[in-house]
C-alpha cells in the first residue's frame, strides 16, 4: 500500500498540477509523517508547519503554475543553509538563536521554483562528522534500523528523505557528506562538480571542498532538484558559469552501450566490508548487462587521500570559523569579563568536542613553522590526487566502487574513536580533493546487515548528466528498497 | 650620528576612492551613521562570501604602474587570520609574496638632487572597522562602516636613510596617490596611513640592526619627529651598550615620544594561507598596457617640465606640481596669458594662502583659470595694482567671473591719466608743506611717504609707476 507521502516528487508534481491533489494536503501529509516518525528517527532540527502550511494555502488559492518546476513541493534543507528569518544553527550551541537575514543562493532558487521549505535537517554540528552524532540538539537514526547511525554530516536529510518526511532534502558534501549517509540509508544523493551549485549561504567548512547537492528517493528527483540549484551566481566567486545541461533528457537512455566504467583497483581493497562489495560487485555486473565496457583504473596517490583532505579541510575550517567569536552573533558567554574571555569562553562552551579538535588541528597546520610541511604539502598532494582522477576518467566515462567500506554501525561505536571514523569517508574523500561530481545510487541490502549499500559513480567534471544516465538505467535494473517498515 | 647608519623602511595604507568596498558593493562614504554601510559580507555573516570589486584592482595596478612595479597576471588574496571584534571575519583578506604588484621603484627629491627608493610590493587589501570604547557605560561598540573599504599596502624596500628621506618619500607616494586620483590622502581621518620600519647599523655594516616598527604617526610632521625619536632612542641605547628590542612602539604625539606597544614574543602568527573564496586575480596584458596608457604625467615629470617650458625656478616648479589641480588649473591659466613666472607669484602667494584659509580645494574655487589668468594680465598692463590684484583675489575665487568686468565695475580701474593724478599729487604736496621742504633739502626717503599719500586719497586706484614720476617733477 502507498501512502502519499512515499509517492515521488515527480508523481506528486502531476498530481499538483492536474489539481487531483492541494499543495495543502501534500504538506499536511508531510507534516504528519514528520509528527508519527520524529520521535524515533530525530531528523529535523526544526520544523516550520506553520509558515510551510500558509504558503500551501496561498499557492492553492493562486493555482498550479506549471512554469515552477518544484510548485507545491515540500522540501527540507541542511541547517548550515541560510533561510531568511529561520533559525540556521548549524547543529551547533554556538548558532543556537541566529536567524539569517538571507537566503542561501540554492535555498532562494528552491523558493523561485515553488518549493515548500518544511523543516531544516539535523547534521554533525558544522558538518563535522560521518555520524550525525556530532549535533547541538540531537542524534539522528538511521530509519532502517534505530540502533543505528545515518552517516553524516547530512545525516539528517538522508533520514528525512528515507522516511519520507519530505520529498527531497538539500545536503552538503565536504568529504563525503552527501553520498556516504545517502549509501548508509539507501537513498539517491549527489555530490556536484565543485563550483556547479553557489556556496553563497552556506555556511563554510572547507571552502575548497564544500558543495551543496541534492538528496532524494529517486534518480529523476535528483535530477529535478539539482536543475533547479545548479548555475552561475556571480556573487560566489568559485561559482563556474558553465551552459546549464538538461539532466532530464540524460534519463532516456536506454542502455550503456559505448561506455567504458572505471573500477580503481583502490576502491575494491582491502578494508572493504565482504557484504558491501557483493553488493557493489553485484550492481557493476548489471551495468555490464547494459552494455558498458569494464575498464580497471589506478588512483595511484589514493592512500594520502585522508592525511591530505584533513590537513586542507581543518585548515579552513580554523579560519572559517573564526567569525563565530560571540561578538555579533550567536552564543556569547555570560561569564565574559573582557574580549579574551567572550573570545575563550564562548567558543569553549558554544562549540562542541569534534568542532574544537578540528580548529585546534588546522590552527596547528597553518602555524609559521608547520606551514610548508603541513597545508602546503597537502596542497600539492591535492594537485596529484586529482591528476590521477584527470587520467582515469581519459580512458573512463565514469568510475564507480563502493560509497562506504561498511553498512551503518552502530549508535556510539564509534564516538570515541575519531581517527576511525575519520576512515569511514575513505572512498569519499578524494573526489572532494579532485573537485568531481559523484553519485551514491542504493543498490540493495547488506547480506548479513540487512542494511543499505551505495554504490558510488564518480564522473568528469560537471558531467553529472552522464552520472544520471548510468543511475537511471541501474536503479530501473535494481529492486527498490522502499519505505523501511516499522516506522 | 657620525657612527651609525640610519635604515629606514616604510609600510603605507592607502584607501582606495571606489564607490563600493572591496568585496561587497556597500558605500565607501565617510561619516554615515554607525553600520549604516554593511551588509552580510562586510559583517562577516555565515555564509556569505566575497566577490572582488573590479575598479580597486584597477587602482591597485595603476599605482603599482606609476611606481614602475611589475603588475602580475595572477596575483592571489590571503586571509591574514587574528581575533579582532573591527574584524568580523576573523581574518582580514589581504596578500602576501603572490601581491598584484611587485619590483618597482620611485625617485623622490632629496636636497637638490633625487633619490631611488625601491618598492617591494603594493598589495590589495580591506579595512577593519573602528572601534568605539565608552568608559562611562565601560562598554565597547564597533561600527563596521569602514570595514571593507579597499585599501592599498604600499611596501618600501629599507632604502631611506634619514627622517627627511622618509618624508620626502611619503609626501612623493602622496602626490602619486593624488595624480592618479585614487585616494583622497587625508591623513587625519586615516586615509593615508604609515608605519615605518626603523634601524641603526654601525656605518659600513651591510648586516641590518633590529628592527622597531612605529605606528600611530598621524601626519607628515609626526613621521618626522617619531622616527627622529626614535633613532636618537635607538642610538642612546647602543651607545649605553643596551640592546634594541625587536618591537612595535607607538608614537604619542602629544609628549613626542615613542613607547612599546607589543614585543616580538606578543607578535600575531597571522597564519598566512590562500582564500578558497577568492580565485586568482586575472589580468591580460592588453589591460595593463591599457592601464599604462591612461597613467597621468607624474608630479616629477610635471615638475621637469614646468622647469623646462615655462622657466618656472626649481622652488616654483616644486610647489605648483605637488597637487595635480593646482597644477591643471596653472597650466590652463598659462593657455591663457602666457606669462608664467607672474602666474605662478600669484599662484604661490594669495591663491595658495585662500585655499588653506578657507580649508578648499581647487575643485571648490568658482573662479575659471581664464579668468585667474586675466586678473594677472591687467596687473601686467597697469589696470590695476598689485595689490589690488591681491585683495580682489578672493572675492574672485569664491563669486568668479571676468577679473576685468570686476574690477571696472568695483571702479577699482587705476588711474593712468596724468592730469588727473597731478592735481591728486599737488594737493598732497600742498597738505604737507613740512615733509616737501624736507625731501627738497634730502631725504628722499620721505618718497614712499607721499606715495602713500596719494594712494590713500585715490582708495589704491593710483598707478605707482606714475605716481613716482609725477612726484619727482613737481617736488
Ligand atoms: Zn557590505
Amino acid at each position: 500500500m502507498s501512502f502519499l507521502y512515499d509517492k515521488s516528487l515527480s508523481e506528486i508534481r502531476s498530481l499538483l498540477l492536474a489539481k487531483e491533489l492541494t499543495v495543502t494536503e501534500v504538506v499536511e501529509a508531510c507534516l504528519k509523517r514528520i509528527e508519527e516518525t520524529e520521535p524515533s528517527v530525530q531528523a529535523l532540527i526544526s520544523v516550520q508547519a506553520e509558515e510551510a502550511l500558509e504558503q500551501a494555502r496561498a499557492m492553492d488559492e493562486a493555482g498550479p503554475n506549471e512554469s515552477k518546476p518544484l510548485w507545491g513541493i515540500p522540501l527540507t534543507v541542511k541547517d548550515l543553509l541560510c533561510t531568511k528569518g529561520t533559525k540556521t544553527t548549524c547543529g551547533s550551541k554556538i548558532l543556537e538563536n541566529f536567524e539569517p537575514f538571507y537566503d542561501a543562493f540554492a535555498v532562494a532558487k528552491l523558493k523561485e521554483a515553488g518549493a515548500v521549505i518544511i523543516g531544516k535537517a539535523n547534521m554533525d554540528e558544522f558538518a563535522m562528522g560521518s555520524s550525525t552524532e556530532n549535533s547541538a540538539y540531537k542524534a539522528t537514526k538511521n530509519p532502517w534500523d534505530l540502533n543505528k547511525v545515518p552517516g553524516g554530516s547530512s545525516g539528517g536529510s538522508a533520514a528525512c528523505v528515507t522516511a519520507s518526511q519530505a520529498f527531497g532534502s538539500l545536503g552538503t558534501d565536504t568529504g563525503g557528506s552527501i553520498r556516504q549517509p545517502a549509501s548508509l540509508c539507501g537513498c539517491v544523493g549527489l555530490k556536484p562538480t565543485y563550483g556547479l551549485v553557489s556556496r553563497r549561504g552556506m555556511v563554510a567548512y572547507g571552502s575548497s571542498l564544500d558543495q551543496i547537492g541534492p538528496m532524494t528517493r529517486s534518480v529523476e528527483d535528483n535530477a529535478r532538484l539539482l536543475q533547479v540549484i545548479a548555475g552561475h551566481d556571480e556573487k560566489d566567486s568559485t561559482s563556474v558559469d558553465a551552459p546549464a545541461a538538461d539532466y532530464l533528457a540524460a534519463l532516456n537512455r536506454t542502455d550503456l552501450k559505448g561506455l567504458n566504467v572505471g573500477l580503481p583497483k583502490e576502491f575494491w581493497a582491502e578494508g572493504l566490508d565482504g557484504e558491501v562489495e557483493s553488493a557493489c560487485r553485484a550492481a557493476v555486473a548489471k551495468l555490464e548487462e547494459l552494455g558498458a565496457e569494464l575498464v580497471e583504473v589506478e588512483l595511484p596517490h589514493s592512500s594520502y587521500a585522508i592525511a591530505t583532505y584533513y590537513i586542507i579541510a581543518m585548515a579552513e575550517a580554523s579560519s572559517n570559523l573564526a567569525r563565530f567569536d560571540g561578538v555579533r552573533y550567536g552564543y556569547r558567554s555570560d561569564e565574559a569579563e573582557n574580549l579574551l574571555d567572550i573570545y575563550v569562553k564562548s567558543r569553549s562552551k558554544g562549540f562542541g568536542d569534534e568542532v574544537q579538535r578540528r580548529i585546534m588541528l588546522g590552527t596547528y597546520v597553518l602555524s609559521s613553522g608547520y606551514y610548508d610541511a603541513y597545508y602546503k604539502k597537502a596542497a600539492q598532494v591535492r594537485r596529484l590526487i586529482r591528476e590521477d582522477y584527470l587520467k582515469a576518467l581519459e580512458q573512463c566515462d565514469v568510475l564507480v566502487g563502493p560509497a562506504s567500506p561498511v553498512t551503518a554501525w552502530n549508535v556510539g561505536e564509534l564516538t570515541s574513536d575519531p581517527l576511525k571514523m575519520y576512515l569511514m569517508d575513505i572512498y569519499t574523500i578524494s573526489l572532494n580533493l579532485a573537485g568531481l561530481p559523484g553519485l551514491s545510487l542504493p543498490v540493495g541490502l547488506g547480506a548479513d546487515s540487512n542494511m543499505p549499500v551505495g554504490l558510488q559513480l564518480l564522473g568528469k567534471e560537471f558531467d553529472e548528466a552522464t552520472l544520471y544516465s548510468v543511475a537511471s538505467l541501474l536503479e530501473e535494473k535494481t529492486e527498490q528498497l522502499g519505505t523501511p517498515a516499522g516506522l | 650620528m657620525a657612527d651609525f647608519e640610519v635604515v629606514i623602511g616604510l609600510e603605507v595604507h592607502a584607501q582606495l576612492k571606489t564607490e563600493s568596498k572591496l568585496f561587497c558593493s556597500c558605500s565607501t562614504r565617510f561619516g554615515s551613521e554607525p553600520n549604516e554601510n554593511v551588509c552580510e559580507v562586510c559583517s562577516g555573516m555565515p555564509g556569505a562570501l566575497p566577490t572582488l570589486n573590479a575598479k580597486a584592482v584597477e587602482f591597485a595596478a595603476k599605482m603599482g604602474l606609476a611606481m614602475n612595479c611589475n603588475v602580475s597576471l595572477g596575483s592571489i588574496f590571503e586571509r591574514k587570520n587574528y581575533f579582532y571584534p573591527d574584524s568580523p571575519n576573523g581574518y582580514q583578506i589581504s596578500q602576501l609574496d603572490n601581491a598584484i604588484c611587485q619590483n618597482g621603484y620611485i625617485e623622490i627629491p632629496v636636497g637638490e638632487s633625487t633619490k631611488r627608493v625601491g618598492i617591494t610590493r603594493i598589495q590589495l587589501e580591506n579595512d577593519a572597522g573602528k572601534s568605539i570604547h565608552s568608559q562611562a557605560e565601560n562598554l565597547s561598540y564597533v561600527d563596521f562602516n569602514r570595514t571593507g573599504v579597499p585599501l592599498i599596502e604600499i611596501v618600501s624596500d629599507p632604502d631611506m636613510r634619514s627622517a627627511e628621506q622618509a618624508v620626502s618619500y611619503l609626501k612623493t607616494l602622496h602626490s602619486i596617490l593624488l595624480y592618479l586620483d585614487i585616494c583622497d590622502g587625508n591623513m587625519e581621518e586615516g586615509s593615508f596611513r604609515c608605519d615605518a620600519n626603523v634601524s641603526l647599523r654601525p656605518r659600513g655594516q651591510e648586516e641590518f640592526g633590529t628592527r622597531v616598527e612605529l605606528k600611530n604617526m598621524n601626519s607628515f610632521r609626526n613621521v618626522q619627529r617619531g622616527i627622529e625619536y626614535e633613532i636618537a632612542r635607538q642610538e642612546d641605547l647602543i651607545l649605553d651598550g643596551e640592546e634594541v628590542v625587536q618591537e612595535t612602539r607607538l608614537y604619542n604625539a602629544e609628549k613626542n615620544i615613542t613607547a612599546s606597544m607589543r614585543g616580538k614574543e606578543e607578535a600575531h602568527d597571522y597564519r598566512y594561507f590562500p582564500d578558497p573564496d577568492l580565485i586568482p586575480i586575472k589580468l591580460t596584458e592588453e589591460q595593463v598596457a591599457g592601464w599604462k596608457s591612461e597613467l597621468p604625467e607624474l608630479p616629477l615629470e610635471k615638475r621637469a617640465r614646468f622647469e623646462s617650458e615655462f622657466g618656472l625656478p626649481e622652488y616654483d616648479a616644486n610647489l605648483l606640481t605637488q597637487d595635480r589641480a593646482i597644477a591643471e588649473y596653472f597650466e590652463a591659466a598659462v593657455g591663457c596669458f602666457n606669462n608664467p613666472k607672474k602666474l605662478s607669484n600669484f599662484m604661490m602667494g594669495q591663491f595658495m594662502r585662500e585655499l588653506n584659509e578657507r580649508s578648499i580645494a581647487v575643485a571648490d574655487v568658482a573662479l575659471a583659470p581664464e579668468h585667474f589668468a586675466e586678473l594677472v594680465r591687467i596687473v601686467e598692463e597697469g589696470m590695476i595694482s598689485t595689490k589690488i590684484g591681491n585683495d580682489v583675489l578672493p572675492e574672485l575665487m569664491e563669486k568668479g567671473g571676468s577679473a576685468e568686468a570686476f574690477v571696472k565695475e568695483k571702479g577699482m580701474v587705476q588711474i593712468s591719466d596724468s592730469s588727473e593724478l597731478e592735481s591728486v599729487v599737488d594737493e598732497v604736496i600742498a597738505e604737507n608743506p613740512s615733509e616737501a621742504e624736507a625731501y627738497r633739502g634730502g631725504k628722499h626717503k620721505l618718497q614712499s611717504f607721499f606715495v602713500g599719500q596719494v594712494m590713500r586719497k585715490t582708495r589704491g586706484k593710483a598707478n605707482p609707476a606714475l605716481v613716482n614720476e609725477l612726484l619727482q617733477k613737481k617736488l
